[in-house]
């Protein structure tokens, strides 16, 4: 039974054997409602309220009355920074997870379908990206390009692939020992054929999982690139927030309601990617 | 034969290191004495001769060559902040690394694996349940946030800035008890990311093991449940969580870099984020090759052990 058979045969359909899961479906709901505000912020919040030069309020306020969050070193409210920070932590983690799992992917099939000199050399490339840390190549790689969203994206997405490319080149490698790939083969099929009709169709829901764990990681990567002050300076997103709470001395001002907020953030919405894609893990793979 | 190969394969990982080290922080955009003086007074006749000081206006592939063999040497080039020698900057701040990432290793390695253990055999029992949720909720937890955030619950009881008092007395004991109460902070937060990790590596090594015919042999015999697991399932299942422990090495130093900056600790983390904040691209340099270098190494000495440890690997 191919991966492909196993989503059909669930207990009523994908969808089904998906909601059987809570976990997964409380993390979904989570996930819905972080895009709702991911997407409302930008409308509703005036651009006066975010800018530095023309906040009124006092820095420091704990949460009360006007600012139920409180305010920020600069006097900003912190629940409009916590507003405004979701779409940046979800778009540069859903771009860079697309980003690594593509290339992942790409050098999965390709060392996997393809034998020979260049599957051998990617193969061994794989491995060598696969042992080294890659946070730290993320932070070089981010120091020395100019700052902004495209060079976290970059920096993230070049560095976090080899796991998946593992992954893939693994069930490409399963696939393509099978008796009905030698037959596609017996009848002329040639690469384009056995990749696009036989491999990409099975690997396509390890990937979709695959895809939604490296978010959640995705996510935790940006956090750390912006609070070690590698973020881009003209947005804001949640490690952003935590850079600015290390830098001007949240924890020593015990200002709790401007340390707590982003990093709960964080770990919710990571938590929420993981538990969802251990949900489609378990629809996917169902238990022999 | 085969561990010719291994120790061929992590050659050619450290050349490859090398390769990539000098590569990143050529083939960027942009001048780097430009970026690396930025924001301070220097003239045009200032940034030619730095250019000429760190060789940056000679050709490339002389460059790569000058810099291989220092390589070799272990000259890793001079320090623009410093004003040293990156391999003495680098070997200064060694020991606290190896003090705080060797202490929280240990603690969570045996933490982490007492955990796996006990939830992977009670299967779904609520100790389970907890240990899952909890790891799983520890490994979405961003490392320098679980740090901050304990600096701020503890508040006065432990120090949350660098290795030691000034004002301590000089004196052998006096100086431990003062690096170990600076520890604790720094060595918590490693401890509570990483440990999660490794309990869920251990948790699946062992349910995979749940089910092989020798436990049930082993029961038939008329072992105690106890024994069974200590003497017979725990052993096997233990080999690949260990190995993933040396694998996982990445992991940890990750985790160094940001938990040194929370907490000023006055190691290799702490030496990144100055560098990155210079930019200091030549000490970033030799960070970046001597950390790689070390994960490599890490990797070979896990291939090796697994395959002492464990005889049907059958490396050695």
């Amino acid at each position: 039974m191919s991966f492909a058979d196993g989503v059909r045969t669930g207990r009523g359909g994908a969808a089904g054997a998906f909601l059987a899961h809570r976990t997964g479906v409380a993390g979904a709901v989570a996930l819905a409602v972080a895009a709702l505000v991911a997407v409302l912020a930008p409308l509703f919040i005036p651009a006066d309220a975010l800018d530095v030069t023309r906040v009124t309020a006092q820095a420091w306020q704990p949460p009360g009355a006007g600012h139920w969050l409180g305010t920020d070193h600069t006097g900003r409210s912190v629940a409009l920074l916590m507003a405004q920070g979701t779409g940046t932590s979800l778009f540069v983690g859903l771009t860079a997870a697309v980003l690594s799992v593509g290339i992942g992917t790409f050098a999965g099939v390709v060392s996997g379908h393809f034998g020979g000199l260049l599957a051998g050399a990617l193969l061994r490339v794989t491995d060598f990206f696969l042992v080294l840390p890659a946070l730290v190549l993320a932070i070089a790689l981010s120091t020395v390009l100019p700052r902004g969203l495209g060079t976290i994206i970059l920096a993230i997405g070049l560095t976090s692939w080899p796991s998946t490319a593992r992954m893939v080149r693994a069930q490409t490698l399963t696939i393509e020992a099978r008796p009905f790939v030698e037959r596609a083969r017996a009848l002329g099929g040639g690469h384009a054929h056995v990749i696009g009709r036989h491999v990409l169709p099975s690997v396509v829901p390890l990937v979709l999982v695959n895809a939604t764990l490296s978010v959640a990681s995705a996510i935790v990567a940006e956090s750390t690139l912006a609070f070690l002050g590698l973020g881009d300076p003209t947005r804001i997103s949640w490690g952003a927030m935590l850079h600015q709470a290390q830098l001007h001395g949240a924890v020593p001002q015990r200002a709790w309601w401007f340390l707590l907020p982003p990093g709960l953030a964080i770990v919710v919405v990571v938590l929420a990617f993981t538990l969802v894609g251990r949900a489609l893990e378990a629809v996917v793979t169902p238990k022999r | 034969m085969r561990l010719a190969g291994r120790f061929g394969g992590a050659a050619l990982s450290l050349l490859m290191v090398a390769v990539l080290g000098f590569f990143l922080f050529r083939v960027v955009p942009g001048d780097p004495v430009v970026s690396m003086t930025r924001g301070r007074p220097v003239t045009a006749e200032m940034q030619a001769a730095l250019r000429a000081q760190f060789g940056l206006d000679r050709p490339l592939h002389e460059q790569f060559w000058t810099y291989l063999t220092s390589l070799l040497r272990g000259d890793l080039g001079t320090s623009f902040t410093f004003r040293r020698p990156v391999a003495e900057v680098i070997l200064d701040r060694v020991g606290p690394t190896v003090l705080l990432v060797g202490t929280a290793t240990l603690i969570a390695v045996l933490l982490g694996l007492w955990l796996g253990v006990r939830a992977a055999w009670r299967r779904d029992s609520a100790f389970d349940r907890v240990t899952t949720g909890v790891s799983l909720t520890l490994w979405a937890v961003p490392t320098f946030w679980l740090g901050m955030l304990l600096m701020m619950v503890t508040g006065d009881l432990f120090p949350s800035r660098g290795m030691r008092d000034t004002d301590t007395a000089p004196d052998l004991l006096s100086q431990a008890l003062d690096v170990g109460h600076h520890l604790v902070l720094p060595s918590l937060t490693l401890v509570a990311v990483v440990c999660a990790e490794y309990a869920l590596v251990m948790r699946s090594s062992l349910l995979e093991e749940m089910h092989a015919p020798y436990l049930t042999t082993a029961r038939a015999k008329g072992l105690r449940d106890d024994l069974v697991r200590r003497r017979h399932a725990v052993p096997n299942a233990v080999l690949p969580a260990i190995t993933l422990v040396f694998l996982r090495f990445g992991l940890v130093v990750a985790g160094a870099i940001t938990t040194e900056t929370v907490f000023s600790w006055p190691g290799l983390g702490l030496l990144f984020h100055d560098a990155l904040t210079g930019p200091d691209y030549f000490l970033l340099q030799g960070l970046l090759v001597v950390t790689a270098g070390a994960v490599v190494v890490m990797n070979l000495l896990a291939d090796l052990l697994h395959g002492v440890l464990d005889p049907r690997v059958g490396v050695v």
